[in-house]
């Protein structure tokens, strides 16, 4: 490699892997020019490029993460009540890095260089309730390297609940495009439909068709209000779904039935932006993004039948073209549950006695944080471990399936190198399954599954896919003509790969030898080499003018409620570090108006 | 290698970190190599010798076995942290008192400190023996903040008396106080034994779920979630053996329906008069 300061790159000689242009380990150079994939540098451009070999490696895209809890309230709250979880992991300071610390749940700048390290480029924030996003901006903003972007907690705000319970989407889906402009929000997060309010009330909902209080609307209500409102605004990425019932055994039904009732939603995404060149169709097929399935896919009535329930709920994923899933998988170790979902936090305090914390957003939502362990000596944790694998490895199609920890719940993201040596590795599965508690293999289908997944499946699961489902393919999670120069170049040979050596296959993944971030070297085998700034992304959703202005009277009036003033709400622009507004439903003519 | 002597130069202003001085560590080094351990003072990393004059006459060069290495410390080391911090073997003597943090998260070997020791001291001790003639500060022999599983082996003797929270979280080895403690001794605590000669304030045991405490004089303001299980004569605790008649109570049920926790306190409901809250 030399170094030199121009503004193209060269990859050469690698096996690319890249799903969306059916790249399936071809030998191939990649050209960037600029921070963006080229077909071709001329030769004067090639002279002064800096050049990679990666002959005899691995190239994949940069790795895109559309789930995981890095950035705002919660998280920090789980960083202040774990100082144990800060003690053993630091990281000191480089001439060019900051410190930071933090195993669960690093700080922003640990979080940013751990994430490039291993080969990530693109993280997206899972939850930001519309109150706190000032905080998760403030702390994305101050998250090196990464692209990153937050979905808006809205399942159980009440605005849109009484939308929903008024029959009126279009002023919901006024609402929400005002929402997502006013708190530079991505995309639509909903969790526990219902029961968060009744939370409030220290109630929770079981059914999908259990009115909540007050507002007396039902999770199946909000689920299919807000997926149409999604569509209705034409957002990038679908809805991100939180079942009802989450970490209870025998959820798996639930969240079945759930997923099926988005099934008469048709996808429909009215963004404003270039697409990069790609073979396959880059436009996301889903109505609904099933977060986390591993927590909502429990089998059996109480902890003493618990078993997995995966095969039920990937039968239906099989038959159904409008599901994607993540798995949130469990590589067992410490972890931090947080989540909006208070009850499921408060359900876990039950079980395990640990320190907690429940937070009322007002009007808005809730959250809760706990930490724990998931021990290979628990019979639970263990089945939670294969459940996790299982998602991934029974769903047949992995164009539905995007591979997480739920960061930090399941696992922490440094595992998923861990977790992908048990997908390409029935061996690494088996090792582990000795391991562990013998529940692991007798309640679940693990052990009966021989699929290996390839390095091209691999990068449909960590790079093609998220990036698909959550509408950022236009230009993340492929190297087409005009794709952000995002890289990742593993010492991996494809042609050499022994999935016996699994500890040696856990390491090359863990600690790339090159990762490419807009066409520049941020990382070398783990060691931070750049620290350029990311973008932040949001979707700037507009709708008719009259539609606006009659909603907009609502909302100030409904802001006698609110602690904060009207004026003090909005989160200005200035709080995001390269912000990039992605125009949705833009052209005057296509505004979103009243049926 | 039978001593080596680190006098410490004068006044020390900012609190000095010094978890290089370890016997293990020290063993097999020359003069200068000791003197050129960095320590840290604020954010400024600086040479041990910096602090200390190094005197290694009375140590024998030959002898680099960690087992054998003494530190024996002159002066007023109470503004210097860490000290014996991770040891695995070897012997530190302090003359005078030591800083927070002493012995913390040792393994083995011992310290004995002819003063106080700092807060913190013997925090995580996984073996080892700290011995301290004076008193000690607060969080002796506990966990990490945050954590609730401390101490888990070795033996912190206290002369004198310990402040609050002294063997929070431990999981094993025993703490042994000659004078009084103040509060939440022993909170959270799952394992192990932790003897109080004297008394004790309020919140000995809160929490706790396993382990045994024993307080041989008052407790001012008994936790209400113990409940008096039977009345015991000269208890025997392992190799310790207390007289008297000792009221015996189960707890923390503050905690849950099945706590495993024994406190043991001198006169039993006499001495503790609002214990049965259940």
């Amino acid at each position: 490699m030399t170094a030199t300061t121009n503004n193209t790159t060269i990859i050469r000689n690698g096996h690319v892997f890249d799903p969306l242009n059916e790249i399936n380990g071809d030998i191939k150079d990649i050209f960037i020019k600029d921070g963006k994939v080229v077909s071709s540098l001329t030769s004067a451009e090639q002279r002064d490029a800096t050049i990679i070999d990666a002959t005899g490696k691995t190239v994949m895209p940069g790795g895109v993460d559309s789930h995981s809890h890095v950035a705002g309230a919660k998280v920090n709250a789980g960083r202040l009540m774990r100082p144990e979880d800060h003690y053993k992991s630091v990281r000191t300071r480089t001439a060019l890095t900051h410190s930071g610390s933090g195993y669960t749940v690093p700080s922003v700048y640990k979080q940013g260089y751990d994430y490039a390290a291993m080969g990530y480029t693109t993280v997206f924030e899972a939850a930001m309730p519309p109150l706190e996003a000032r905080h998760t901006h403030e702390e994305m903003r101050s998250t090196p390297i990464l692209d990153m972007g937050a979905y808006l907690v809205l399942g159980n705000n009440w605005f849109v609940m009484r939308c929903l319970k008024e029959g009126d989407v279009e002023k919901a889906a006024a609402y929400v495009a005002w929402m997502m402009r006013t708190h530079k929000a991505y995309g639509i997060k909903c969790v526990n439909p219902a029961g968060v309010e009744n939370w409030g009330w220290a109630k929770n909902v079981h059914g999908l068709d259990e009115p909540n209080i007050h507002f007396e609307v039902t999770s199946r209500e909000i689920i299919h209000g807000l997926a149409e409102v999604n569509e209705l605004l034409g957002l990038p990425m679908s809805l991100h779904l939180h079942t009802n019932n989450l970490g209870h055994p025998g959820n798996w039904e639930i969240t079945r039935d759930s997923l099926a009732i988005p099934s008469d939603i048709k996808p429909s995404q009215k963004t404003g932006v270039e697409w990069a060149e790609t073979k396959m169709n880059s436009r996301r097929k889903q109505s609904v993004y099933l977060a986390h399935a591993q927590f909502s896919a429990f089998g059996g009535s109480s902890w003493r039948d618990f078993q997995s329930g995966v095969a039920g709920l990937v039968d239906y994923v099989n038959k159904s073209d409008h599901v994607v899933i993540d798995n949130g998988a469990v590589p067992f170790g410490p972890a931090t549950a947080m989540t909006g979902d208070g009850p499921a936090i408060h359900d876990l305090y039950m079980l395990s006695g640990q320190k907690w914390s429940n937070t009322d957003v007002e009007m808005e939502c809730g959250s809760g944080v706990i930490p724990f362990v998931y021990l290979k000596s628990s019979p639970i944790s263990s089945i939670q471990w294969a459940m996790g694998l299982e998602l991934l490895l029974l769903i047949n199609d992995p164009w539905k399936t995007i591979m997480t920890t739920d960061h930090p719940n399941g696992g922490v993201f440094t595992q998923y190198p861990q977790v992908m040596t048990w997908l390409m590795s029935k061996k690494a599965r088996d090792d582990t399954a000795k391991e562990c508690h013998k529940w692991a293999y007798d309640k679940s289908s693990l052990g009966g599954v021989d699929r290996e997944m390839s390095l091209y499946e691999m990068a449909i699961l960590t790079r093609a896919n998220p990036a698909r489902t959550i509408g950022m393919a236009h230009r993340k999670g492929h190297l087409g003509i005009g794709a952000d120069g995002d890289v990742t170049v593993y010492d991996i040979d494809p042609g050499k790969l022994n999935l016996n050596d699994t500890a040696a296959l856990t390491a090359r993944l863990a600690r790339p030898d090159f990762t490419v971030k807009d066409g520049r070297i941020v990382a070398r085998k783990g060691e931070i080499v750049a620290v350029p700034e990311g973008r932040r992304y949001y979707c700037r959703p507009y709708v008719d003018d009259a539609l606006e202005k009659e909603m907009l009277a609502d909302v100030k009036d409904w802001f006698k409620y609110y602690t904060v003033g009207f004026a003090n709400y909005p989160v200005p622009e200035k709080y995001l570090k390269n912000p990039v507004a992605i125009p949705v439903h833009n052209a005057e003519a296509e505004a979103l108006v009243r049926r | 290698m039978a001593e080596i002597i680190l006098r410490c130069k004068g006044n020390i202003g900012i609190m000095v970190e010094a978890e290089v001085i370890r016997p293990d560590l020290f063993a097999g080094k020359k003069k200068e190599e000791i003197e050129e351990l960095l320590v840290w003072q604020g954010p400024k990393p600086l040479p041990l010798s910096e602090f200390f004059d190094v005197d290694v006459s009375r140590a024998i060069p030959s002898d680099t076995r960690p087992e054998e290495a003494n530190i024996l410390i002159e002066g007023d080391v109470s503004r210097v942290k860490r000290i014996g911090q991770g040891m695995l073997a070897g012997r530190i003597e302090i003359c005078g008192s030591a800083g927070m943090h002493l012995g913390a998260e040792m393994a083995g070997g011992s310290i004995l400190v002819r003063g106080d020791a700092g807060s913190w001291a013997g925090m995580g001790m996984l073996g080892g023996k700290l011995h301290i003639l004076g008193n000690g500060a607060d969080h002796i022999g506990s966990a990490y903040r945050g954590s609730w599983r401390g101490m888990t082996g070795g033996e912190i003797l206290i002369d004198g008396n310990a402040r609050s929270q002294l063997g929070g979280g431990l999981a094993g080895g025993r703490i042994l106080v000659a004078g009084n403690v103040e509060n939440f001794c022993g909170i959270r605590q799952s394992g192990g034994l932790i003897l109080v000669k004297g008394s004790a304030v309020r919140g000995t045991g809160a929490e706790m779920n396993g382990g045994t405490i024993a307080v041989c004089g008052a407790i001012k303001q008994f936790s209400p979630g113990f409940v008096e299980t039977s009345r015991e004569e000269n208890v025997l605790l392992g190799d310790v053996q207390l007289e008297g008649w000792f009221g015996k109570f189960t707890g923390d049920y503050a905690l849950g329906k099945n706590p495993k926790g024994s406190l043991y306190c001198k006169g039993g409901l006499e001495d503790a008069s609002n214990a049965q809250f259940r």
